[in-house]
């Protein structure tokens, strides 16, 4: 007979008992619920987080189904969200799935963002990274940003809960719209966006538990057809529209 | 002085071309190093660079020896 119990996080994962603890008392915001979003609350599902905020107003489409693993034939049409909490309840009742299946206002993203421990940026527009940057850097809440297009991913962490720590924005400035392409009009390789979200999720759960070291001010880079890594070092924009004067020598 | 060039996913793929190695009498910034390794087109403005994989903007001036990588924006979820 099935028994929750035997899929404690605790046993799952050979934590001590306070960071299991950690990680059952923490929320987590995740914008976005396509390949990357999927990937990253399932893992973080399956790794014993306790709540999971699931934000995305899309729909299920048959043309998502070879990447975004949560959803299946019978959920086309529905709110991804409600998709997502459906298959995430099969596999880790215990987890709580807030699922909000609509765009946030500012406001309500301000809100958000301020009651989650770290946020996971699984979108697939700069439009929403940019907007959700900057409710992080007003909210001081690490941000973990993951993206993939056709054969090559990039995932970073931004400690912006410290000061002097660089922001998503000043990475990409807001030229970087103009060259927007997305997975659905590009496609993407279906396994490179598990391997993106579980990096996500891996960082999102060293955050969570202050550990180790995370990618905070570096960009690290995956090249799918070379299966090549590669890390770039980020700095504080000193003219960074977004984030300059939050550093160590302005009103933080 | 000799910069080795760099260009990682979707634009080695456009550009046909992952590694140029330049010779150069001049200072160069950045984004002359790409005009120059990519047949005098102008540098994009999307395209994110690093030189010696440290993140940088178009007009640093690199140096003898250094490492000139670009790289394309990603946005897909």
């Amino acid at each position: 007979m099935f028994n929750p119990n035997t899929l404690s996080p605790a046993k799952t994962l050979t934590l001590p008992i306070d960071a299991a603890t950690t990680l059952a008392t923490a929320r987590v915001l995740i914008i976005g619920v396509g390949g990357l979003g999927c990937a990253v609350a399932h893992d973080l599902a399956l790794a014993g987080v306790g709540c999971l905020v699931l934000v995305d107003f899309d729909t299920v489409d048959l043309s998502n189904l070879q990447r975004q693993l949560l959803h299946d034939v019978s959920q086309i049409g529905q709110p991804k969200v409600l998709s997502a909490q459906r298959a995430l309840q099969q596999l880790a009742p215990t987890v709580n799935i807030l699922p909000i299946a609509q765009h946030l206002t500012e406001k309500e993203l301000l809100e958000e963002v301020a009651a989650a421990d770290v946020v996971l940026d699984c979108s697939d527009n700069f439009a929403t990274r940019f907007m959700l940057n900057a409710a992080c850097v007003q909210q001081r809440t690490p941000l973990i940003s993951g993206a993939s297009i056709e054969f090559g991913g990039q995932v970073a962490s931004f400690a912006l809960n410290t000061a002097d720590a660089p922001c998503y924005h000043c990475l990409y400035p807001d030229e970087a719209e103009e060259a927007a392409t997305t997975c659905t009009q590009n496609g993407v390789l279906a396994p490179l966006v598990g391997i993106i979200g579980s990096l996500q999720a891996t960082e999102a759960v060293k955050v969570l538990l202050n550990i180790g070291t995370p990618l905070y001010a570096r960009l690290l880079l995956f090249d799918a057809l070379t299966a090549r890594w590669r890390v770039v070092n980020l700095v504080k924009d000193p003219a960074c529209p977004v984030c300059q004067h939050t550093g160590t020598n302005s009103p933080f | 002085m000799t910069i080795t060039v760099k260009f990682f996913a979707s634009l080695r793929e456009q550009l046909e071309k992952s590694e140029v190695k330049l010779d150069s009498v001049n200072a160069l910034t950045v984004a002359q190093v790409w005009t120059q390794a990519c047949d005098e087109v102008p540098l994009p403005s999307h395209v994110l660079m690093a030189v010696n994989m440290a993140y940088v903007d178009q007009h640093t001036v690199v140096q003898d020896g250094d490492e000139v990588a670009f790289f394309p924006p990603v946005t897909g979820g």
